[in-house]
């Protein structure tokens, strides 16, 4: 057997789900994607647009918020998922970073990596070492691991919650808008990082991002949401010269800025016709 | 003065019984956040168990035992039954819910067993402590004595338990943030089963040292009612401050009897308390050792 007659299991594949809040609220109309094996995708759209529900989807974070998956499918490496906690998840390598940094603010810096670390069995020695690890991907936090959670920066907090993720051992870390309320030179420090640990820790990263320059920039493969579906999607160089993306989502019109009613117009129409 | 030192003494040590009843509140509020209105009932169920096993002619340490067992049984299934269902609801949900729950646990404990008053003896005498009658005059009960010796204990090794090792972090996580926690894999289900449960043990120890000291039936419920001063005092989510609340109000409420009984009326014992604590609310209603909430500028 050749190595092509195989077809690559992507590590995760999210097939046509259509996500409902409370019963009622359509969110998500059939979102698909999928993410390779140490890939770095990116999920590009508005506020609003489904970004981090599909991401809840995934992690199984969407029923306390009375969330339900309606339709379609999850697999990681071939496995549904659909029955699977969060904790399980955890264990098996899904990690969320949630939008908001939401660390453990009465805890210090230090406290919140191990929190990371719960669902490990294999002992103090290999938690203390992945600790180091951490501590020397984000030498920032080191300095201040002793001090509460709460009160460090938020860029600290950002690199406090994307470490925490990583004591968990995780194959895939869903990163939802790791960008928020954070100065752009720390942005850059960021995905700097993240483009580290995929290159040396072989973690896969799954972004939801509204700052699409960088995204794209840092991303080998994009998806753009829109209302609650996937509009387009492409290699993330292809991406950000496309034109569409330029003007809604990088802001580089081709004709210069436009009035918001013609955009509101042709976003109108382009729904339409997708 | 020496009679001043006695009154202060005796009120400290009847503040930690308050601060006995007080501990089950923190524990769980703690973790989940919710005001468990329900810890009375609690109180009753564990206290009324206890005794009734003993006058089945149960040992004593069996007894304990087998009550301790029911009191862990009946937090899994209220994490079961009450809280999964609810998670992530409002939380004055889940608070509705514990008042439900208290009257059913009130309802449970009493028509398993029965309603009548039941006197409970530990083994411990409510008499003065000789050595320091005899070297000092002061008059304190060795059962207070005792009751405030236990209480440190518990005290002391729910502070370890909270806050060393992986269990420890992971409830202090849980109740700074339930998502978050989910989101790094720790089971909310376990940790909320495990707090209740320790607020079950805690709720067995008070309804013992209680019971003997009121006897057991439906009013040793009542003393939660005596515990929400002390909640205030300390701060909703502090055991250190539970304890101190306990030690001010008991101390406050014996002095104000004794010394502002005969210029203002009797009876100040009852109210007293509940002025302390309406004082607090006014100047610090985060109490003594509550912690405030983190809002970073």
């Amino acid at each position: 057997m050749t190595e092509t007659s195989v077809p690559e299991r992507p590590l995760l594949r999210v097939n046509n789900i259509e996500v409902i809040y409370d019963h009622v609220i359509l969110v998500l109309k059939g979102v698909s994607l999928e993410v390779p094996e140490g890939g770095v995708i990116t999920l590009l759209g508005a506020n609003g647009a489904g970004k981090t529900t599909t991401l809840k989807a995934i992690s199984n974070l969407l029923q306390s918020e009375r969330g339900e998956i309606t339709k379609g499918s999850i697999e990681y490496q071939g496995q549904p998922i659909g029955k699977w906690s969060a904790p399980d998840l955890v264990k098996r390598g899904i990690c969320q970073v949630m939008e908001g940094r939401h660390c453990f603010g009465h805890l210090t810096v230090e406290e919140n990596l191990l929190t990371g670390a719960y669902t490990r069995r294999d002992g103090r020695a290999e938690i203390q070492r992945d600790l180091d690890m951490v501590y020397s991907y984000f030498p920032r936090i080191l300095e201040r691991r002793r001090a509460s959670a709460g009160y460090v920066s938020g860029g600290e907090q950002q690199m406090t919650v994307i470490g925490r993720a990583l004591m968990a051992r995780p194959k895939l870390i869903l990163l939802d808008e790791p960008s928020m309320g954070l100065a752009p030179q720390l942005v850059e420090e960021i995905f700097e990082i993240v483009r580290r640990l995929n290159a040396q820790e072989g973690v896969s990263f799954l972004i939801a991002e509204q700052n699409a320059t960088i995204a794209l920039r840092y991303g080998s493969h994009g998806y753009v949401l829109e209302n609650g579906r996937v509009v387009m999607d492409g290699e993330a160089s292809v991406l950000s010269q496309n034109e569409d993306v330029k003007e809604f989502y990088l802001g580089l019109g081709a004709s210069g800025r436009k009035s918001y009613r013609d955009v509101k117009f042709y976003r109108r129409r382009k729904r339409w016709l997708t | 003065m020496l009679f001043a030192l006695e009154v202060a003494i005796s009120g400290l040590l009847s503040g930690i019984m308050y601060s006995l009843v007080a501990l089950g509140f923190v524990l769980i509020f703690k973790a989940s956040g919710v005001f468990n209105f329900a810890q009375g009932a609690m109180v009753l169920c564990a206290a009324l168990t206890f005794v009734r096993l003993l006058e089945l002619g149960v040992p004593f340490w069996i007894a304990a035992g087998i009550t301790l067992i029911v009191m862990m049984v009946l937090a899994v299934v209220i994490e079961r039954i009450v809280l999964r269902p609810l998670v992530n609801q409002p939380l004055i949900i889940l608070f509705m819910a514990t008042i439900g729950l208290n009257f059913f646990l009130e309802g449970l404990a009493q028509g398993v067993w029965d309603a009548q008053v039941h006197g409970l003896q530990l083994g411990i005498d409510d008499l003065p402590w000789e050595p320091l009658a005899n070297s000092t005059g002061m008059l304190i009960s060795i059962f207070d004595l005792s009751a405030a010796l236990i209480c440190g204990v518990l005290v002391a090794s729910l502070g370890v338990f909270f806050h060393k090792g992986r269990i420890g972090r992971a409830l202090r996580a849980v109740a700074d943030d339930h998502q978050a926690a989910m989101a790094v894999g720790i089971p909310l289900q376990h940790i909320w089963a495990i707090v209740w449960a320790a607020a079950g043990i805690v709720a067995l120890v008070a309804g013992a040292l209680w019971g003997q000291r009121l006897g057991v039936q439906f009013s040793i419920s009542l003393v939660a009612l005596k515990a929400l001063p002390v909640l205030i005092l300390g701060g909703l989510n502090s055991i250190s401050g539970v304890i101190v609340g306990g030690l001010l109000i008991g101390a406050g409420e014996k002095l104000a009897e004794v010394y502002l009984g005969p210029i203002i009326g009797g009876g100040i014992e009852n109210w007293f308390a509940y002025l302390l604590a309406m004082v607090f609310l006014l100047f610090k209603p985060y109490g003594l050792f509550g912690e405030e909430i983190i809002e970073r500028v």
